[in-house]
């Protein structure tokens, strides 16, 4: 099939509205990127599940961070994707701004360098993530323990998708199919949806993020949605294994154990979090303690858009008092989010002439 | 040797300074006099602006901050349709900067100056508690040589050019922090072959503006905003280099975002578009320049993408990081 | 969720290799994958998490052909 073909057939889909949810940020963004929606049938609806770790991480993570970045000699690593998230009174740049030593890193293993270099500094890394992250994590702590490294603590907020999908295949019945992760996927391996795919009887299609392979998996989910089937096809087959990165998940297995934890604008979900194990206990900055319930801002329809119950043009709050400036939910908070992405992309796609 | 506090007491070391570094780099009749402000002619309407450079890392591959401060001023006033002439010269210095650094900067300055056909005529010294950081203030006033030019002046049917490659100061200056090795170099140049070009070959340009901090889209935000009509912009025509765009795969960011120092676009009616096009590609620093998008009826930004599709282009809310999701 | 970007694998010291991405040399950790000289990893957060083809366009064009035999069974397919 020529890519031309898949856009035609998607674009003149008028069959009943079909609901399809991704979990990842980055195939959200992709979508606004390729202007895909631009370019299939308004029946089709993409929505936007919990894929940013950033916005699932609760408030107290955040006051946690900048109450240490501003300690005399401690200084917070972390992924640029932390800086504008609010806490419960500031984010991370307005705590840089005050003097917090906050530094952004891309990779953990800076994180090494950094600590072995200035030895009188405490060193706390803001570990949050998904499957994808996390045996990078486990990788980091190997090396600290062989370097004898003492000065640099995970605070973690690592998060995990597969229990988030199963809750949300458990309380949503509205959603007809999955877009599943595609980076995510390379660590756990297809395999990981096919207890999904078969007890809700929806099909789960493992995706990559250009343009052509997102319209690809939505394709195929739509022909499954139309012959009734409910499968796992695995679209990224080029990065993607039955079982996933084995080593990484050995890994992941030896360092972490699984617990309960908080999302965010959805609440307890079961077992949807990586903890370090006991005996790590010495590298743990302190990450069992942000385990409260927190209430959502008034109005802030986050919850509904992470469950996919609505759009993020249809809360109240959006674009009018919550902005990417002044987030007011969760969604907002990070570029990653559902509400932060529709605002930097979407809103001006509805009313455009549409020419090949 | 390192500067203290004493060099901005306003007594010998404050005099050495200028001697010793100010002076040799930017002497010229004006600036030789010494006197408390520049008295110089021009002719006709007059631009006037300034600018101020904080930029961390002071050096980085392609510039410093000093030719960003003779650039980024000498660019504004080339956006507004004129000739650069004089600039003046503020630095805030932190006790601890090496003289030599500073010797660097000025040495930089007076190239950069000269590249533009202006002259630095007055300048002023601060020396501040810290450690050995600099910041740099530059004013400038031009002869406008044609007027009319504005932000606001895009009109429906205009052609969009951009002068070259997206996003390279910016990738210069992340590679620098992040210590990921490349060819990347910072774009940071005079714009002014480019404007007298433009100029001398009688476009009817509608518009210019400089793509610095805010990257493209921020440029066209404004342009779209300001001139009340909307832009469209065409992804397979805009120029990104390989390297840059396998840093923004790396980092997690958009080319479109990110800051140049020496790219601009220009807007003219579409019937000048291919002139206006040679005369860019013709000029120093344009021979990348293509013929991005065009002006609509409407408001926003939108982009269509290479699979042609649809994305709307807002403004960066807040700083570009990188990000791991 | 999660950026990565594929890169070709240069040159390895024990857990790191040089990895170039579109002429961007970084420094990545290894020790998840079994990477050869020459190979392409699938990159995150400076860490390979696979050992992949490299060839975006390849895939897609397999992808997209793989597409059409999905179309051919479409009548009566059914599960």
């Amino acid at each position: 099939m020529k890519i031309q073909e898949v856009i035609d057939e998607l674009k003149t889909y008028d069959g009943k509205p079909v609901k399809i949810m991704e979990v990842c940020g980055t195939h959200t963004s992709s979508i606004f990127k390729n202007g895909i929606r631009s370019m299939i049938s308004p029946s089709i609806q993409l929505i936007s599940g919990p894929g940013c770790p950033v916005c699932v991480t609760p408030a107290s993570y955040i006051d946690r961070l900048t109450d240490f970045s501003l300690k005399k000699d401690h200084c917070v690593l972390t992924f640029g994707d932390m800086m504008k998230v609010k806490g419960s009174s500031m984010s991370l740049t307005e705590a840089k701004a005050i003097g917090g030593n906050i530094k952004v890193l891309y990779s953990p293993f800076m994180a090494l360098k950094e600590a072995q270099e200035h030895e009188n500094i405490q060193y706390l890394f803001a570990a949050v993530g998904f499957e994808t992250t996390a045996p990078i994590y486990a990788l980091m702590l190997n090396e600290m323990q062989q370097k004898k490294i003492t000065n640099l603590k995970l605070f973690t907020s690592i998060k995990t998708i597969v229990p988030a999908l199963s809750y949300i295949c458990e309380k949503e019945k509205n959603i007809d199919a999955f877009l599943s992760p595609g980076h995510v996927s390379v660590i756990t391996g297809a395999e990981s949806y096919r207890e999904l795919a078969e007890t809700y009887r929806k099909p789960f299609v493992i995706a990559g993020f250009e343009g052509e392979q997102i319209l690809a998996a939505v394709y195929e989910i739509m022909h499954q949605l139309k012959s009734g089937q409910y499968k796992v096809k695995n679209m990224y087959a080029g990065a993607v294994k039955e079982k996933g990165n084995e080593k990484a998940r050995a890994l992941l297995q030896q360092y972490f154990e699984q617990r309960d934890d908080f999302w965010r604008g959805i609440g307890i979900i079961k077992n949807s979090a990586l903890k370090l194990k006991k005996e790590y206990e010495i590298y743990d900055g302190g990450s069992c303690i942000h385990e409260e319930r927190e209430e959502m801002p008034e109005g802030c329809k986050c919850t509904d858009i992470i469950l996919g119950r609505k759009t993020p043009g249809e809360c109240p709050l959006f674009k009018t008092v919550c902005t990417p400036l002044h987030a007011v939910g969760p969604c907002m908070v990070s570029s990653e989010g559902a509400c932060g992405i529709w605002y930097q992309y979407s809103g001006k796609e509805s009313y455009i002439d549409y020419e090949n | 040797m390192k500067i203290d506090m004493s060099y901005g007491s306003g007594g010998k070391q404050t005099g050495d300074l200028i001697n010793r570094v100010f002076l040799k780099h930017f002497h010229n009749k004006t600036l030789n006099r010494l006197e408390d402000a520049a008295v110089v002619s021009l002719e006709g309407k007059i631009a006037y602006t300034t600018d101020s450079f904080v930029v961390n890392p002071l050096f980085f591959r392609g510039g410093n901050i000093g030719k960003l401060a003779v650039c980024g001023t000498v660019n504004d006033l080339s956006m507004m349709g004129a000739i650069p002439r004089y600039l003046t010269a503020g630095f805030i210095i932190e006790e601890g900067t090496e003289l030599e650094t500073i010797d660097k900067i000025a040495h930089t300055m007076a190239l950069a100056a000269k590249e533009a056909g202006v002259k630095i005529v007055a300048g002023d010294t601060k020396v501040v508690e810290g450690n050995g950081g600099v910041y740099i203030n530059t004013s400038g006033i031009g002869e406008v040589k044609k007027g009319g030019i504005s932000i606001s002046g895009c009109k429906p049917g205009d052609a969009v050019i951009l002068s070259g490659n997206l996003g390279e100061h910016h990738a210069a200056i992340l590679s620098h922090r992040m210590g990921i090795e490349n060819q990347i170099s910072s774009d940071c140049a005079p714009l002014t072959s480019i404007v007298q070009n433009l100029l001398d070959s009688k476009i009817r340009v509608h518009c210019m503006r400089d793509v610095t901090r805010g990257g493209l889209a921020t440029v066209l935000n404004e342009a779209a905003d300001q001139s009340s009509c909307r832009i469209e912009i065409w992804e397979e025509d805009l120029p990104v280099s390989k390297e840059v765009k396998g840093l923004c795969g790396i980092l997690g960011l958009d080319p479109l975002y990110m800051a140049n120092e020496g790219k601009m676009i220009v807007v003219v009616p579409d019937n000048q578009a291919q002139k206006a096009l040679k005369a860019v590609q013709c000029s120093k620093y344009g021979a990348n320049a293509r013929i991005i998008g065009t002006i609509r009826e409407g408001d926003g930004v939108v982009m269509k993408t290479r699979l042609k599709g649809l994305r709307s282009i807002d403004l960066l809310y807040g700083e570009g990081l990188p990000r791991i999701c | 969720m999660c950026v990565a970007i594929p890169g070709k694998v240069l040159d390895i010291r024990e857990s790191y290799a040089s990895v170039n991405v579109m002429d961007n040399m970084i420094d990545v950790n290894i020790k998840l994958v079994d990477a050869q000289i020459g190979d392409y990893v699938l990159i995150h957060a400076g860490c390979a998490i696979e050992v992949i083809n490299g060839d975006t366009a390849h895939d897609i064009l397999s992808l997209l052909s793989e597409l059409q035999e999905v179309r051919y069974e479409d009548s009566g397919s059914d599960r």
